[in-house]
């Protein structure tokens, strides 16, 4: 007989009380460990190689003026970027997979990516804009496109195998204009264009952080208000509904967030592939525990993103491979073994 | 279990009130009205597609009535805040899947959502009702299991517990026996008569099969075509009349050898032919 460990209960006097899985407070604790120590191993690479210690002595301002100058204003924004990016995208995928209770359910399977990359072409091939018209064009192609799936998606609320696939639909549509918008560009903006598709996080500064770090900061507590919601919605709406749960404000809300994540995470750093999908994933089957794992998702995608790129910093040189390319090719081969996995157990 | 005050009024406290039933054009019932008497196991019985499950979906607020109300006390069931009505009436639909890798006693929790809050999670009130509910459904023993690992009978048995921890002095299940084999049935069945008989909740139930319906339920409602054809004790309206009104079938209704209720016998292949020659 398998067993599982229960969570606790911190009880306060005066009524409040509190229910914690050790398990997953465990894993939070170690997956944000894990990513704060990639982000000071990322800060430390490059051309001019920084040890681990001097990084933070710099990031706590004791550093010599060069390495200062280099750690926070260089590559301190890059790295923060990477990790906001990957803990939206993160928490992103959580949402969305949650909510159409389907591992599938992902803002790369459902179009979300596709249609911000849509954006940020328009913006470079038809009007030649510049870094921040690119991510103006990004957020709102992402945003349009998120608001097409839920209202082609709604019949008397959004089910679950209805959102994947008209996503899937949408993704087919936006991949074909993209193509075309592509063929229309000449050589320099689709140069451009191409570098900016596959997802980097070269040349990110503080412009691209505060924007993010204040969508996190809004969206963040409202999620996990709501997440206890979302727990329930994995029993079904009518359970759900049953037990008070306002099913369809919990959608809307959790779904517009994720949205919002997703759209403001691939204007910030191009459509890095795979993180939403594999983060809420890789999370469950680390915290065991039942439910959406929002927190531990977040962590897992912080954590993924930027040890993804350091790996490809230290492996092809700073600046070679950007970083969507080793997550899509890892999230590729990750999505081939769930495809077989999900259909061994019958369940596609 | 602390009794929770199921406390008897003169008034039924659920009922319906001319609703009409849609899911978006199509009409499933219209001017529908039933009661639910309190303190009673009410079975609602019909053919397939007769608007037995889409009236369960009203009468627990989960389907807006395009026309009519439900009352709940008295008052529209939509109007009330949805957290004091699931504290009032709880609702096991037939759709409910058990999320991946939960364990019993975690599912079972669940059904506490509405007596928690974000700054009350889970109280000493919350561990011992849980435990209670488990104890009543017999499948205390199996809290640390992963529900996928159980079985048919052992799940339903999982889900009840849940909408039992939810505390409401009205309990609603929508065919609660499906999927399950017959031993497992009556299993279930047994359960439902020991939580109205000892603790005085009102439970309405959709079953299929007549027979259970007969046996098990004090008040019946038999449904046609979104319409209420009979209701009653069993005893009262359950006749071959009836039975042929509302599922179309010839049959002979005998008293139930066991516990004196009616039971339904449908007529021989050759009687029923017979009879669809005669008709054409």
């Amino acid at each position: 007989m398998r067993t599982h460990s229960r969570s606790r209960a911190v009880r306060v006097p005066g009524g409040l009380s509190l229910r914690l899985d050790p398990r997953a407070l465990v894993v939070v604790a170690l997956l944000l460990l894990a990513a704060l120590a990639a982000g000071v191993a990322l800060i430390g690479t490059g051309d001019a190689h920084i040890p681990a210690a001097d990084v933070l002595k710099a990031l706590a301002g004791n550093g010599n003026a060069y390495q200062d100058f280099i750690v926070r204003e260089l590559r301190l924004p890059r790295v923060l970027v990477g990790l906001l990016v990957g803990a939206s995208l993160g928490l992103g995928g959580a949402l969305f997979q949650s909510v159409s209770r389907n591992p599938l359910g992902s803002p790369d399977v459902l179009g979300l990516s596709q249609g911000a990359t849509a954006g940020a072409l328009v913006v470079i091939v038809l009007l030649s804009g510049g870094a921040a018209e690119v991510t103006l064009g990004a957020l709102t192609g992402g945003l349009v496109t998120g608001l097409a799936i839920y209202l082609l998606a709604w019949k008397q609320g959004v089910q679950g195998y209805r959102l994947v696939l008209v996503g899937i639909g949408v993704s087919a549509v936006v991949t074909a204009v993209n193509g075309y918008l592509l063929t229309k560009a000449d050589l320099v903006d689709a140069a451009r264009a191409v570098v900016w598709m596959t997802g980097s996080l070269d040349g990110r500064d503080w412009d691209q952080v505060w924007p993010l770090l204040g969508l996190c900061a809004v969206l963040l507590p409202l999620v996990l208000a709501y997440g206890r919601g979302l727990r329930m919605l994995e029993m079904g709406d009518d359970t759900a509904g049953a037990l008070g749960v306002p099913v369809q404000r919990v959608r809307l809300v959790l779904m517009v967030s994720a949205v919002l994540l997703t759209a403001a995470a691939t204007a910030a750093a191009g459509p890095v592939g795979f993180v939403a999908l594999t983060a809420p994933q890789l999370a469950r089957r680390l915290t065991r525990s039942p439910g959406p794992n929002l927190v531990a998702s977040l962590c897992m995608g912080a954590a993924l993103l930027v040890t993804a790129d350091w790996a490809s910093q230290r492996v092809f040189g700073a600046g070679r491979l950007p970083v969507g390319v080793v997550t899509g090719v890892l999230g590729g081969g990750y999505l081939l073994w769930l495809l077989v996995t999900e259909r061994r157990a019958g369940r596609i | 279990m602390s009794a929770p005050d199921f406390s008897r009024s003169t008034v039924n406290r659920l009922s319906a009130e001319h609703v009409t039933l849609a899911y978006d054009q199509r009409v499933i019932a219209e001017q529908l009205s039933v009661e639910i008497p309190d303190h009673s196991f009410t079975v609602i019985v019909g053919p397939n597609a007769c608007g037995k499950s889409t009236l369960l979906r009203a009468l627990s607020r989960m389907l807006k009535p395009s026309r009519g109300e439900v009352l709940l006390d008295g008052r529209d069931i939509r109007s009330l805040p949805a957290k004091q009505v699931a504290r009032t009436l709880g609702l096991l639909p037939q759709s409910a899947v058990a999320p991946e890798g939960i364990t019993v006693a975690d599912l079972v929790g669940r059904g506490r959502y509405p007596h928690q809050g974000l700054l009350r999670q889970w109280s000493a009130e919350d561990e011992r009702v849980v435990q209670e509910s488990m104890r009543q459904t017999g499948v205390a023993e199996l809290a640390e299991r992963y529900v996928d690992e159980l079985s048919g009978g052992q799940r339903q048995r999982v889900w009840i517990a849940m909408a039992l921890a939810q505390q409401t002095p009205l309990l609603l299940l929508d065919e609660p026996t499906t999927y399950l084999d017959i031993q497992h049935q009556i299993d279930v069945l047994d359960l439902c008569a020991e939580l109205h008989e000892t603790q005085g909740r009102t439970l309405v139930a959709v079953l299929h099969d007549l027979n259970h319906a007969a046996r098990y339920a004090t008040h019946l409602i038999a449904l046609r075509g979104g319409e209420v054809i009979a209701e009653g004790a069993p005893e009262d309206i359950v006749t071959a009349a009836l039975v042929e009104r509302v599922f179309g079938l010839k049959c002979q209704v005998v008293e139930d050898p066991e516990t004196g209720t009616p039971l339904v016998v449908p007529a021989a292949r050759k009687a029923r032919v017979q009879r669809v020659t005669a008709a054409s």
